[in-house]
């Protein structure tokens, strides 16, 4: 059973392999030691599944970590059903996209060290999902995010992939303090930060209220909300969404894999994982679907005017998330991860197709400069086409189960802004049909708006590339098969399998209402659809009309609610004139440099006067050891 | 019998123009003497407090000691002709290089 310790360490040896003899030895080869090792992640993955599936639970601790005084740490693993969800996600997405990228990458002077990075990636991931205490939660928490800025800024000889490494650096660090925080809390409030004991003794708290600035606040809502503030970093939710669109910069299958599907997933993860606490606070519960609901609307709404292909998915990946949020808000975790679970699937292949239709038209990402791909690359436009079916929820395919039990919790659950979400999550769904679809028709349909050369240039990717993309589309309309709801005659065994880890909230409404809502939801994705099928197929006027008619709007959502340039204006721009002005200017220039200048020229001056004595004369120095053996004498006899 | 006293005096009186001798002359060779002087000025010594307390050791010392400074000698004169050879003078007031 201790095998299961091969699941994170694998891409580790591979990560080490390839920094250390990538560069000279394995060059063009670099990719079979990193896609062995995944793809051995993977097998031994299954087989935790199955594990798992028969009802054993694995929490270990592997080697002591950290002792200090009550403060006890270790590297530990629990493995539960959340977890085994997790690998199965993190594994499976990590070696197909591992595969596409052979084909991607090919040629790239980088060629090790992508592979390199993708592996610790995957490392640290596996060590985020894995781990069985806050600690080592914190360590893959920050790995991951390390990694995302290594890939994001990968072509770092260009400025503006660089700037984006570092934009998404940074904005994680406003949520990855709070987290550290929260984390801090949990240790002086249980005395340990195991989840086990931490989760088992957190009902015991449920009312105690702490001073906080001067106000009494419930701790669990407090201590809830801080791990939140992570949560909204890495899951790229309002206020600090905005690192993702540009980490698009990054090569495709780095956006599929850490943009999509695993990495910005870790934040509905930590909620979920930490859903004892959570459902302890009302108040921050709320919080979570209002500002997972808000999210996703915000997002889909600036998706509906984009042009680049990516950042449309981009925005679409932060919208998915929004309703991970939203569900695990009102308390319907399990459905949260089923969305989770899902979207890594439908989402990354989104990702791989845009990134094969990027090399088909030799790097352009703007919509309005494709159409009519279709007969070029069959196999492209037909598993994008799945995938936007799948999260454009129509019956049948994985997006359509996990979007409609999140939405019938929505609307079913004991939360008091449950119908408010409900709401905002179908108008969403409408959104996010239409957007997907535009997507598909500019890219595809109607006549090629591209240069003469490029339309020369269209092909159909290679077999690397082509053979992952089938192999997720599978994932994409099938993986929702393992949720298909009671109602539909499922069983719906994703949501037992995880009941005893997350439970499941209890729903008020009648089977009538349950149709309804789920008719409500289909009628939402189809019109979405048909819209984008009318003004993007059949009448190709309306929406430059519309763009003319509503300029304002039009403008507002182009750029993206100004949200960038609001915080130019109140974070960048006066952080970059106080470090201009006060720091360089006053602190640097005149006092830190006064200290350091200042020290070494007393030190010098000072040695210039105690230098004299050192007269070179070998005959001084005789007479000053003579004079000092005579005071010893002296005081000897003096005594 | 002489008395311990004069021993020691004689040997203090040695040491002494061994100092003097040492801070005073600037021919490196003279001050060199000057050393071998004070060094056998504390020999006396020695010699004399082993008379005294009957006692062999201090002598065995003493014999010691002369092999050693024999070997000293040599290597000092050694650095002083290696000295002479490089800047034509044994007058230490010009080899002040080290002066800081």
């Amino acid at each position: 059973m201790s095998n299961y310790l091969l699941i994170p360490f694998l891409p580790l040896a591979a990560f080490l392999i390839n920094i250390l003899f990538g560069r000279k030895y394995l060059k063009e080869n670099s990719h079979w030691v990193s896609i062995l090792a995944v793809a051995g992640s993977w097998i031994v993955t299954v087989a935790t599944l199955f594990d798992v599936l028969a009802g054993r639970v694995i929490n270990e601790d592997l080697y002591s970590w950290i002792v200090s005084g009550e403060f006890k740490v270790s590297v530990g693993f629990l493995i539960d059903q959340l977890t085994a969800v997790m690998l199965i996600v993190v594994t499976t997405c990590s070696t197909l996209i591992h595969i596409y990228s052979v084909g991607y990458m090919h040629g790239d002077k980088g060629y090790y060290r992508f592979f390199a990075y993708l592996s610790l990636f995957t490392f640290c991931m596996l060590m985020l999902v894995m781990a069985n205490n806050f600690l080592q939660l914190y360590f893959g928490w920050e790995g991951v995010g390390l990694c995302s800025y290594f890939l994001i800024g990968y072509y770092f000889d260009k400025k503006s992939a660089s700037d984006a490494g570092k934009k998404a650096f940074i904005v994680n660090r406003f949520g990855d303090f709070g987290f550290g925080l929260g984390i801090i809390m949990i240790f002086l409030t249980f005395g340990t930060i195991y989840y086990e004991p931490v989760f088992s003794q957190a009902k015991g708290f449920a009312s105690q209220t702490i001073n906080f600035l001067g106000y009494d606040v419930h701790l669990m809502t407090l201590i809830a909300l801080l791990l939140f503030c992570g949560s909204i970093g890495k899951s790229a939710q309002m206020p600090l969404h905005v690192w993702l669109p540009d980490a698009m910069e990054g090569p495709t299958p780095v956006s599929a894999l850490i943009h999509a599907a695993t990495m910005v997933t870790a934040g509905v993860f930590l909620v979920a994982r930490c859903s004892p606490i959570f459902s302890l606070s009302e108040t921050a519960l709320m919080i979570v679907a209002l500002t997972g609901a808000i999210t996703s609307l915000f997002a889909a709404t600036i998706g509906l005017v984009q042009n680049d292909i990516k950042r449309i998915i981009a925005y679409s990946t932060i919208s998915q998330l929004g309703y991970m949020f939203l569900a695990a808000g009102v308390g319907a975790y399990t459905a949260g991860m089923f969305h989770l679970y899902t979207h890594a699937f439908f989402k990354a292949l989104l990702f791989l197709c845009a990134g094969s239709v990027m090399h088909a038209m030799s790097g352009e990402l703007d919509l309005q400069k494709m159409g009519g791909l279709k007969k070029y690359m069959p196999v492209t436009y037909w598993t994008m086409l799945f995938a936007s079916l799948s999260i454009a929820g129509v019956p049948g395919f994985a997006g359509f189960f996990s979007k409609d039990e999140i939405l019938w919790l929505a609307y079913s659950g004991s939360s008091p802004v449950g119908k408010f979400v409900w709401v905002i999550g179908t108008v969403v769904a409408f959104l996010t049909a239409f957007y997907s679809f535009r997507l598909i028709f500019l890219t595809f349909h109607g006549k090629f708006r591209g240069t003469h050369e490029q339309e020369h240039h269209l092909h159909e990717s290679p077999k690397a590339m082509t053979i992952p993309l089938v192999i997720l589309c599978i994932g994409a309309v099938a993986s929702g098969w393992v949720g298909i709801p009671h109602l539909l005659g499922g069983g719906a065994h994703f949501t037992e399998f995880l009941k005893p880890v997350l439970g499941h909230p209890e729903a008020h409404g009648t089977h009538a209402e349950e149709w309804m809502v789920m008719a409500i939801s289909i009628i939402a994705g189809f019109s979405g659809i048909g819209l984008a099928a009318l003004f993007y197929l059949v009448k190709t006027d309306i929406p430059v009309m519309l763009t003319q008619k509503f300029n304002a709007a039009y403008k507002i959502l182009w750029n993206k609610y100004y949200v960038d340039e609001l915080y130019s204006f109140i974070i960048v721009r006066p952080a970059i004139w106080t470090a201009k002005n006060i720091l360089i200017g006053i602190t640097d220039a005149r006092i830190i440099e006064a200290v350091v200048n200042g020290v070494p020229k007393g030190i010098g001056e000072f040695s210039r006067i105690l230098r004299k004595v050192q007269t070179g004369l070998l005959q001084h120095y005789a007479a000053i050891m003579a004079l000092g053996v005579l005071i010893i004498v002296a005081m000897m006899l003096l005594r | 019998m002489v008395p311990l006293n004069w021993y020691l005096m004689l040997s203090a009186v040695v040491f002494m123009i061994g100092v003097f001798g040492f801070l005073t002359r600037r021919n490196i060779i003279i001050m060199f003497m000057s050393i071998e002087l004070m060094l056998n000025a504390v020999n006396i010594s020695l010699v004399a407090f082993s008379h005294y307390l009957q006692d062999m050791r201090g002598q065995i010392l003493v014999i010691f000691i002369i092999t050693v400074a024999a070997a000293e000698a040599a290597i000092g004169l050694a650095i002083i002709i290696a000295l002479f050879r490089n800047k034509d003078t044994v007058h230490v007031d010009e080899m002040n290089e080290m002066k800081g």
